[in-house]
């Protein structure tokens, strides 16, 4: 099939930027949307340009690189996808497609496509870990964690860190992300212990990096690849209140 | 990089709620219940319209009665005013900081326009309460028939309230900012239980549906009254103008 495509171009991150238009023919509608972009890349390259620049690293929806926001969708038209899973049988011929980097104060554009999402990682440093001396791996269920607890654990351990819910959030909040990383700890036991100092630390550099607040529109679970829930949300709401009044001894 | 705050943990509790996105949500969510329970409360005052003059006037009578009280709950009411729309217009300047070039195309899956629109509704209500103030309590835009005193010389609330509505342009602008306030409300009522970390998966099953009808009863009830006098099943004493 053949589709028109409409994508953005920076240089740089001085760069003001544009949506420039470029025709994908051929494609095939079991490519990949990145593959598909290959395919355009290697047009652009045999006639001199410069190819679009994005970031994509594992294309098995496992380590978040990708972060397209196709047709107005943060990862595409499919739910609980991430736009390196995406398949172009999604789209039809002569569709015409809009990809835009994720929009976020936080997410400054390095070039085209790909944007810095190293904020996430301030986020994680401010309190994404348990402070224990690691021995070798320890015998399972040495801890007892009950099954409702070790599921939530889980579900919010999926959190790959792509960004997706900032950029579809309307406030450009990463509440979504934050949350997942703390209900993740806050849930098992070896969690627990630093599950104020926690919570405020990473809730201060979460403003700190200029990311919106939190309107309860529900849009990043939306697009969230990996589907985590904002029930998540509700709970670090909830260790935040609990926090309050926490002061470090 | 955009900075490290050297010793967040040593922050007071008044910062982690003023100076924190959080803190500021709880601000927003306590602020606006007790602006819900003021909506409530005045709708079943309100409703004595139809008990009759006597009932409407001597809830009013009453109101009056309690003296200072009455100034403690407007002044506690005008901080809590204060406390919301100060807050919101922070959130609204942040939140429209965070994104400083937006999409050339933008779906939005779940988020609702009544979620969306907050700050719009808000400020439509602000405007509302503003004139209500004016027509009703302080008594300003419409002197004409608002100092009647009924048979046991009170003032004549229910009279004021009929002749005020009788006047088209005056019931339609009440209906539209009732329409508003409802609005704010179907969203504000089910978003203030997922600030305090009350809702889960399951519980949103209930809640949404719940939020849906109460924002519709609010409607329903505060517009019955235009309602009632527009179409004569209201009307007035005998005796009055
Ligand atoms: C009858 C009066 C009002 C009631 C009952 C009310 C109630 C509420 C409640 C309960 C919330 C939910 C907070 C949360 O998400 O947890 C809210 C949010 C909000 N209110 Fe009001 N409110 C009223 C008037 C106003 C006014 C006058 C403004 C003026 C600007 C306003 C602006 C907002 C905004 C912008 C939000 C969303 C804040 C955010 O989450 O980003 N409200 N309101
Ligand atoms: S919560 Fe979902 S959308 Fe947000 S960073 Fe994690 S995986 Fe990506
Ligand atoms: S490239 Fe790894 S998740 Fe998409």
């Amino acid at each position: 099939m053949n589709l028109t495509l409409y994508v953005w171009r920076q240089k740089n991150a001085g760069d003001k930027g544009r949506m420039d238009k470029y025709e994908a023919k051929d494609i095939s509608p079991d490519m990949s949307f990145l593959e598909m972009l290959d395919v355009v890349n290697e047009d652009l390259e045999r006639e001199g340009k410069d190819p679009i620049a994005f970031d994509h690293d594992c294309r098995e929806g496992i380590c978040g690189t990708c972060s397209l926001n196709v047709n107005g969708v943060a990862h595409g038209p499919e739910k609980g996808t991430t736009v390196c899973q995406l398949h172009m049988r999604n789209f039809k011929d002569g569709d015409k497609i809009y990809i835009e980097p994720w929009r976020a104060k936080a997410f400054p554009v390095v070039k085209d496509l790909i944007v810095d999402r190293s904020a996430f990682d301030r986020i994680m440093q401010a309190g994404g870990f348990v402070s224990v001396g690691t021995g070798g791996a320890p015998d399972a269920n040495a801890i007892p964690i009950s099954k409702e607890a070790a599921e939530d654990a889980f579900d919010a351990a999926a959190c790959i860190g792509c960004g997706a819910c900032v950029a579809a959030c309307k406030n450009a909040s990463a509440m979504l992300f934050v949350a997942a990383k703390v209900s993740h700890l806050a849930n098992l036991p070896q969690g627990k212990v630093e599950a104020k100092r926690r919570v405020v630390n990473m809730i201060n550099q979460m403003d700190l990096e200029g990311f919106g607040n939190c309107t309860n529109y529900y849009e990043c679970q939306a697009a969230c690849p990996k589907e985590i829930s904002v029930k998540f949300i509700a709970q670090m709401n909830r260790e935040y209140f609990r926090s309050l009044r926490y002061k470090e001894k | 990089m955009q900075g490290v705050n050297a010793s967040p943990t040593t922050a007071s509790m008044p910062a982690r709620l003023l100076n924190r996105s959080i803190g500021k949500k709880i601000l927003m969510s306590f602020s606006g219940l007790v602006l819900l329970g003021y909506v409530v409360g005045h709708l079943i005052g309100n409703l004595q319209i139809f008990v009759g003059q006597n009932a409407l006037n001597a809830y009013a009578v009453f109101l009056h009665s309690i003296g200072a009280w009455l100034w403690i709950i407007r002044a506690f009411l005008l901080a809590m005013l204060i406390i919301h729309v100060w807050t919101a217009l922070r959130l609204y300047f942040e939140n429209r900081a965070a994104r400083p070039i937006g999409y050339k195309r933008k779906v939005y899956q779940e988020a609702t326009l009544s979620s969306r629109t907050m700050i719009w509704t808000g400020i439509g209500v602000f405007l509302f309460v503003v004139y209500h103030l004016m027509h009703f309590t302080l008594i300003i835009t419409n002197p004409q028939y608002s100092h009647l005193e009924d048979a046991l010389g009170r003032h004549d609330v229910y009279s004021m309230v009929i002749l005020g509505f009788q006047n088209y342009l005056i019931s339609a602008v009440y209906i539209v900012s009732i329409a508003i306030v409802s609005y704010h409300v179907a969203h504000a009522s089910k978003s203030m239980f997922q600030t305090w970390g009350l809702n889960d998966t399951n519980f949103e099953k209930i809640l949404h549906p719940a939020t849906v009808i109460f924002a519709w009863l609010i409607f329903l009830g505060y517009v019955s009254i235009p309602i009632a006098v527009l179409t004569g099943f209201v009307k007035l004493p005998e005796g009055v103008i």
